[in-house]
C-alpha cells in the first residue's frame, strides 16, 4: 500500500472530524457563545489575561504540545503493526484528544481561566494536591532520566549531530542579547542562527574529524573505557555527566539568556520537520512494507498500545497546556473550537507522518520483523528506525542521506533538549513548593532545589542497571509514564463530564472516551503492577511495583472520588 | 503578494514571539512593583530615607497603584493616605 494514500486518507478523517464533529460539540455540546467575555478580556492584565488572535493562539498551542512524544510512541507502536497504530491515531485524535483538548479549554474559560490542576483540587480535595505534585514529580524525574538517555545515544549514534547542537548555544545566548538588550526582532536571527546550525550539520556529516565519536576515539565498540565500563558504555557516562552540567546551567539561567532563544531557534524546527516530511512523501512516493497486524507478539496490543501512543492520540499534558496558559488568552470563547479541536489535530498530523516514516523504511516485511522482533527490541530501536525512515522522505528533496539523518537527530535531540530543560527547571519549582509545603525554606533555594533535581535524576540515570545497559536507568521507571499521563487525561474528561452533567447537557462526548481511556490505563496498570511487577511476577521489580501500587491506588480513589461527585445531586457545586 | 509574505512573516513572527512576551511582561511587573513598594514604603512602616522627594511622585503613579491594589484583590485602596477611588 502506498505511503501517500494512508497520508491522505489520515488527513481526509481529520477534516471531516475537524468540519462536522467539532462543529457538533461546539454548538450542541459545548454551546460556545460568540458574546460571553473570556477571562483574557474580563481579567486582562497584559500579563497572562491577553485576548490574542486565534491563529495565532493555535500556533502557540501546537508548538507548545508537539514534541518528542508523538514521534517516540508511533515509532514503537508499530510493532502491533501499522494499522492498529494508525487507527488509534486518527480515532483517537478524532474523538478523544480533540475532545479532551477542545473541553479542557472550554472548562478552564468557564471558570476564570484556572487550570485541571486547580479544578481538581478544588473537585476531589486538599489532599488531592499532594498526590498531583507527586505523580507529576515521577512525570518529570523520569522525563529527565529517559531523554538524558535519548539525547545521550542519539549522540552516540549520529556522532555528526554533536557540533550543530553544540554550536546551538552560543548561537541562542547572542540571539537572547539581541532581541532583549538591542530591542532587535528575533525573527531573522532565529532563522540565522537555524541556518548555522543546518550548514554545520551538512559539513560535519561530510568532514569526519568534526564528527565528535566517543566511542572511536576509545577504540571502537570493543575498545576500553575508563573504570573497566568499556567503550560505550564510557561515552554514556560522560554525555549524561555533560548534559546534566548543561541542565543545571540552562535551568538556573534567567529564562531570556538561554532558554527563550532556543525555543525560537527550536519551534522552527517543526516547521521545518513537518514540510521536509510531508513533501518528502510526495516526492518518493514510498510503499509500505511493514504487516498491517502482527499477531505473533510477545506483549498482547490490549491495553498497551493505547498507553503507547500518548502525544499523536490522546495525552493529558496537552488539558495542562489547555487550561494552563491557553485559556487564559482565548479572545473569544468560539475561538476555542480552532485552538483546542485542531491543535490536537495538528499533533495527530505529526504521529501520522511519524508511523509512515517507520513502515515504509524497510525494504521487506522480513526485516521488519527483524528489527522489531519483541516489544522490548521496538522499544530500544524505534527512534533509531524512525530517523532513518524519516532521513529516506527527505531524500526526494535531493537532501543526500547522511545529511538527511543528521539534520533529523538534530530535530529531535533538540525537542529532546528543550523538554530536558524545561523539565528539571518544572521539578525545581515543584521540590520548592513541596518545601514551602512542608516548612523546609532551605528546600526552595534556587540551587538547592536545581542541585537535588539535578543529582536525583543523574542518579537514577547511571546508578541503577537499565534494560537498555548502563545509562538507561531511567527507562526503569519509564513504563509508568504512559499510564500516569493517560490518567491524567481520564481524570480531566471526568471533570469535563461533572461540568456537562451539571450545566444539564448530553455529556457522553467527553463519558465515552473517559470510560474508554480509563478502563484502558488501569488494566493496563493492574497488568503490569500485579502481573508483572509484582514478587509472583513475570519480571519482578520492587522499584517498579512500589512506585507503580503507589498510582494505582491514587488513581483508584480519585476515580472514586470523583465518580461519586459525578452521580450523586449537585446543588452546591464549585465548577460552574 | 510581497505584501502578503510580509503579513505572514508578521504572524509567524507573532506565534514565535507570544509565549516569552508573558514572561517579559511578568519581570517588568515584578520591577515595577518593587518600585512600589520603595515608594510606599514609608506607609507600611519602613523607613525611607527618601520619602521627601518620592512624595513628589505620587500624582504621577496613582493610576499604577489603582491598577496595583485592583489585581491584588483589594477593591478600594488599602492606605488611608492615598484615596485613588
Amino acid at each position: 500500500m502506498s505511503g501517500i494514500l494512508v497520508a491522505v486518507i489520515g488527513i481526509i478523517v481529520f477534516a471531516l472530524g475537524y468540519r462536522y464533529y467539532s462543529r457538533f460539540v461546539a454548538d450542541k455540546i459545548f454551546r460556545l457563545d460568540p458574546n460571553y467575555v473570556t477571562p483574557a478580556h474580563k481579567y486582562e492584565d497584559g500579563v497572562d489575561f491577553v485576548p490574542t488572535n486565534k491563529f495565532v493562539l493555535w500556533g502557540h498551542h501546537f508548538s507548545s504540545v508537539a514534541g518528542a512524544a508523538p514521534i517516540v510512541g508511533p515509532a514503537i507502536a508499530v510493532y502491533w503493526g501499522w494499522v492498529p497504530a494508525f487507527l488509534w491515531v486518527i480515532l483517537g485524535t478524532v474523538f478523544a484528544a480533540g475532545v479532551h483538548d477542545f473541553g479542557t479549554l472550554v472548562l478552564s474559560v468557564r471558570n476564570k481561566g484556572q487550570s485541571v490542576g486547580t479544578l481538581a483540587h478544588r473537585l476531589i480535595g486538599q489532599r488531592a494536591k499532594v498526590l498531583f505534585l507527586f505523580i507529576i514529580l515521577i512525570l518529570v524525574l523520569m522525563v529527565n532520566a529517559v531523554f538524558a538517555w535519548v539525547i545521550a545515544n542519539l549522540f552516540i549514534s549520529y556522532p555528526a549531530s554533536v557540533v550543530p547542537i553544540f554550536i546551538q548555544i552560543p548561537l541562542a545566548v547572542w540571539i537572547g542579547f539581541a532581541v532583549y538588550k538591542r530591542k532587535k526582532k528575533m525573527l531573522i536571527p532565529s532563522l540565522f542562527a537555524l541556518a548555522v546550525m543546518y550548514i554545520t550539520a551538512v559539513v560535519a556529516s561530510k568532514v569526519d574529524f568534526l564528527k565528535i565519536d566517543l566511542v572511536q576515539y576509545m577504540g571502537g565498540e570493543g575498545g576500553d573505557g575508563l573504570f573497566g565500563l568499556g567503550a560505550v558504555s564510557t561515552a554514556f557516562f560522560i554525555w549524561i555527566i555533560i548534559l546534566m552540567v548543561y541542565v543545571y546551567i540552562a535551568s538556573t539561567l534567567p529564562v531570556w539568556k538561554l532558554l527563550q532563544p532556543r525555543d525560537f531557534i527550536n519551534s522552527h524546527q517543526l516547521v521545518v520537520g513537518l514540510a521536509i516530511l510531508y513533501l518528502g512523501l510526495l516526492f518518493t512516493n514510498p510503499e509500505i512494507t511493514a504487516p498491517a497486524t502482527n499477531v505473533d507478539t510477545d506483549t498482547s496490543w490490549f491495553p498497551l498500545l493505547f498507553i503507547t501512543i500518548a502525544c499523536g492520540a490522546i495525552s493529558g499534558f496537552h488539558g495542562l497546556v489547555s487550561s494552563g496558559t491557553s485559556s487564559k488568552q482565548l479572545n473569544k470563547e468560539t475561538d476555542a473550537r480552532l485552538v483546542g479541536y485542531f491543535g490536537a489535530v495538528g499533533e495527530g498530523v505529526l504521529a501520522l507522518i511519524a508511523i509512515i516514516a517507520v513502515v515504509t523504511f524497510f525494504p521487506s516485511k522480513e526485516e521488519f520483523l527483524a528489527t522489531y522482533s519483541s516489544f522490548a527490541a521496538s522499544s530500544g530501536s524505534g527512534l533509531g528506525v524512525f530517523v532513518e525512515g524519516a532521513s529516506r522522505l527527505a531524500t526526494g528533496l535531493m537532501i543526500p542521506p547522511e545529511v538527511a539523518t543528521t539534520i533529523v537527530s538534530i530535530i529531535i535531540i533538540s525537542f529532546a533538549a528543550t523538554s530536558l530543560d524545561t523539565s528539571v527547571r518544572l521539578m525545581r519549582y515543584i521540590i520548592a513548593e513541596l518545601g514551602v509545603e512542608y516548612k523546609m525554606p532551605a528546600l526552595s533555594k534556587t540551587h538547592v532545589a536545581t542541585s537535588i533535581a539535578v543529582v536525583a535524576s543523574a542518579a537514577l540515570v547511571l546508578l541503577p542497571e537499565g534494560p537498555k545497559g548502563f545509562g538507561s536507568g531511567g527507562y526503569l521507571l519509564w513504563p509508568l509514564f504512559g499510564t500516569s499521563n493517560q490518567l491524567l487525561a481520564g481524570i480531566s474528561l471526568l471533570l469535563i463530564s461533572i461540568w456537562l452533567k451539571r450545566q444539564g447537557r448530553n455529556y457522553m462526548v467527553t463519558l465515552i472516551p473517559m470510560i474508554f481511556v480509563l478502563f484502558m490505563t488501569l488494566i493496563a496498570m493492574f497488568q503490569q503492577v500485579v502481573f508483572e511487577w509484582s514478587w509472583f511476577g513475570s519480571s519482578s521489580n520492587t522499584l517498579l511495583f512500589i512506585f507503580g501500587a503507589i498510582i494505582f491506588v491514587f488513581a483508584v480513589w480519585i476515580i472514586l472520588t470523583a465518580f461519586t461527585t459525578l452521580t450523586k445531586n449537585m446543588n452546591d457545586s464549585n465548577i460552574k | 503578494m510581497l505584501e502578503r509574505m510580509k503579513k505572514l512573516l508578521d504572524f509567524y513572527e507573532e506565534v514565535l514571539s507570544m509565549p516569552h512576551r508573558t514572561e517579559i511582561a511578568r519581570e517588568l511587573r515584578d520591577q515595577d512593583d518593587l518600585f512600589l513598594l520603595l515608594l510606599y514604603s514609608e506607609m507600611i512602616g519602613i523607613p525611607n530615607p527618601v520619602y521627601y522627594y518620592t512624595l513628589e511622585l505620587y500624582p504621577y503613579m496613582i493610576e499604577q497603584f489603582h491598577d496595583w491594589h485592583l489585581r491584588m484583590g483589594m477593591e478600594k485602596s488599602p492606605m488611608s493616605g492615598i484615596r485613588c477611588c
